[in-house]
């Protein structure tokens, strides 16, 4: 391919046609992704998808099977992990149990060799910026998971790198300790400005942190964009599904001249944003639970009619579990909207912020 | 609740059981657990107990008769015995000799095996290579081989060693050298038969810690041996506790080997008790066997209650993963 022979200097991380395979397995199908310079990249996807393995061919961790990696416009396939100029945070923090936790950070830069006194000035810095400076002569096993994780992220600081990665930083942290991390680490991103690749397996996590979200299943990026586009627009049924919760609502039916038919159910297309709506004996029309409003009055092509089955308080709003049909259907609806099981009511589609999947490749018309 | 009492219990207490459980100390399951307890107890303390009261008795003291009964008249003069003046064979300087030839080919042994182990292991758990699995399940099939299938082809491989490295020692001028029949011989028998075991034991614990670690370190750019030094070494010491106390007991109680592999001036202490509990001239001294016997056991028990606790620990932790 004569697109990878032209060197990209303008990509902070460029992974070109990167294979690995585990024995016979392959966990990463000829991959290809470019990182701008202080891009906030995240990796998303369900468990084993080859979200680690990918940061661990980055970081230089695992031997790849094929393909090149550069970082800042230098080929860094064969180079050694501490050679790439990156950072890396893990899940288990992966502190160094019996050093301090000055001795951890400054673990690295007394590998490089560097003068005693520049040590100290970097570790007092990053200290400074992580507010972990009273903690620096405890070990970690005196830390509570914050302060831990926290000190992980100093010992990649420290090393003053343009590329910082993280595997999943945050998962063993509980949920208000994860949101306050979660912060930081943006904070710290606008602050520095760095180029960060952060695989996670939380949407949350993914939609707030990320300048860009490449979702992945089975080794292969499904989709890399923006997050709204990758909310909006999910390039297929996987990543429909995978992002939102409650999940997307699917219903399964028929394009037929600018109008989706399933059972009991025509919805006119008008208005839907996306290509162009040839007849499909198999479609698929998928509906977020916030883009769809209950009303009592049906209005042909417009509406769905659906009967409440469920309504679940989730404090902030309230979900509707409804039953169109065969379909099941689930609706946001304010708190003091509350409906009784059992009321017929009519759904009205925002055909905008629609999406209709074909039903044999699975991809977004 | 706004409700500051609602929760205290409107009625109070009912009538019927309440708090902790009555347990019944006789009842039939206590009584077969403590009673086959202390059988096993008595079974294993009994033999312990009659080698050291009989240990403690003079000759004419024995000859009266109860093993069980504790001494009379306590006298150290069979201990002094058995250790300097009884006799096997042509010496006549009692265990001393045996006991300081045993520490001789510990301490290499010992030091030489888990060394090289720890190294070993720690290289197969964290940096796999083309063939470590196949290198590691040759290990453990080593593990299982019964040794007495090996004697005879170490003799003649130790024998070789030595007429090899004097091939070069002669014709430097420094003479012949000799292997075979060797303390250093014996060290070398025993580092090879403590490979297998060791080598695993370390692999195992190696291989719980977490991977993460070890990536880590290699992030911060430290090298095969700096992970080794710096990272893994200090979270190692149950382990380490484990090897030295498998490879103490193993040589210090090891017989066969020492018989085979050595000659009598630098036999190790087992083989000096041997020959002296069976030397044939005179009279049975058992106080004198007793005492050296329990002279030759005194290392291992030592090492056993000194490292008790970390000998478990590092055990548990070897154990966790395959
Ligand atoms: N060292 C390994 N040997 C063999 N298979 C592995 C190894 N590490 C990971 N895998 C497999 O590769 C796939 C991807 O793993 P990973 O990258 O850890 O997934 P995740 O997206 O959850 O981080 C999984 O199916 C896993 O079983
Ligand atoms: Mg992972």
């Amino acid at each position: 391919m004569n697109t990878m022979t032209a060197v990209n200097t303008e990509s902070s991380i460029s992974i070109r046609d990167l294979t690995l395979n585990f024995g016979a397995v392959q966990v990463l199908k000829r991959m290809d992704l470019e990182v701008a310079p202080g891009e906030f990249i995240v990796l998303l996807g369900p468990s084993g998808c080859g979200k680690s393995t990918l940061l661990n061919c980055i970081a230089g961790l695992l031997d790849i099977t094929d393909g090149q990696i550069w970082i800042k416009g230098k080929n860094v396939t064969w180079a050694e992990p501490s050679e790439r100029g990156i950072g890396m945070v893990f899940q288990s923090y992966a502190l160094y149990p019996q050093m301090t936790v000055r001795g951890n950070m400054s673990f690295g830069l007394k590998n490089q060799k560097m003068p005693q006194a520049e040590i100290d000035a970097r570790v007092a810095r990053a200290a400074e910026i992580l507010q972990i400076q009273p903690l620096l002569d405890r070990k970690p096993g005196a830390l509570s998971g914050g302060q831990r994780q926290r000190v992980a992220i100093g010992r990649a600081l420290v090393r003053d790198v343009d590329v910082f990665l993280f595997d999943e930083p945050l998962s063993n942290l509980d949920a208000k300790l994860r949101s306050e991390l979660r912060v930081e680490i943006k904070r710290l991103h606008n602050k520095l400005n760095n180029t960060m690749v952060y695989v996670t397996h939380d949407q949350i996590e993914a939609l707030t942190l990320a300048d860009r979200i490449a979702v992945m299943r089975g080794g292969v990026i499904q989709q890399l964009d923006e997050p709204q586009t990758i909310y909006n627009r999910p390039a297929n049924l996987f990543v429909a599904g995978f992002i939102g919760s409650p999940s997307m609502n699917f219903i399964h039916g028929a394009v037929k001249g600018g109008k989706f038919y399933a059972e009991g159910i025509v919805v006119d297309l008008a208005g839907y944003e996306g290509g162009a709506l040839i007849d499909r004996p198999k479609a698929i029309l998928g509906l977020r639970p916030e883009h769809l409003t209950v009303t009592n009055t049906a209005v042909a092509g417009k509406t769905i009619a659906a009967t409440v089955e469920i309504d679940e308080n989730l404090g902030a709003d309230s979900l509707l579990w409804l039953k169109a049909g065969d379909n099941q259907i689930s609706v946001r609806i304010p708190v003091e909207d509350r409906l009784n099981a059992g009321t017929s009511v009519h759904l009205e589609v925002d055909m905008s912020k629609a999406s209709i999947f074909d039903a044999e490749t699975e991809a977004r018309v | 609740m706004a409700d500051a009492t609602a929760n205290t219990p409107a009625v109070g207490i009912g009538p019927g059981p309440r708090g902790a459980k009555p347990r019944n100390a006789f009842a039939p399951r206590n009584i077969m657990l403590y009673g086959t307890l202390i059988i096993v107890a008595i079974y294993y303390a009994l033999p312990l107990y009659v080698m050291i009261v009989t240990s403690l008795k003079g000759m004419p003291e024995i000859r009266m008769g109860n093993i069980f009964a504790p001494p009379l008249e306590v006298t150290f003069e069979p201990w002094v015995k058995a250790w300097s003046t009884a006799c096997t064979g042509i010496n006549c300087d009692g265990l001393s000799r045996g006991f300081w030839n045993s520490v001789w080919i510990l301490v290499p042994s010992v030091v030489v095996s888990i060394t090289i182990a720890s190294v070993t292991g720690y290289a197969l758990a964290n940096w796999k290579f083309k063939g470590s699995e196949f290198f590691f399940a040759v290990l453990l099939i080593g593990a299982f081989i019964p040794y007495q299938v090996m004697l005879y082809p170490i003799v003649l491989v130790l024998k070789n060693l030595g007429d090899g490295i004097s091939f070069f020692t002669v014709a430097l001028g420094l003479g012949k050298v000799q292997v075979y029949g060797t303390l250093w011989g014996l060290v070398i028998v025993h580092t090879i038969f403590g490979m297998p075991i060791l080598t695993l034991l370390f692999r195992n614990y190696f291989a719980s810690l977490p991977e993460e670690l070890f990536k880590a370190g290699r992030v911060d750019g430290a090298g095969f041996w700096g992970i080794f030094f710096r990272i893994m070494l200090p979270m190692s010491l149950p382990i380490f506790v484990v090897a030295m106390i498998l490879q103490v007991t193993g040589i210090w109680n090891d017989f066969l080997f020492g018989v085979i592999y050595t000659k009598p001036e630098i036999y190790p202490m087992t083989v000096q008790l041997n020959n002296i509990v069976n030397s044939v001239q005179g009279i049975k001294e058992y106080n004198v066997n007793m005492a050296a016997t329990l002279l030759t056991g005194l290392v291992p028990l030592i090492v056993y209650f000194v490292s008790g606790k970390l000998f478990v620990r590092g055990i548990a932790a070897g154990a966790v993963k395959g």
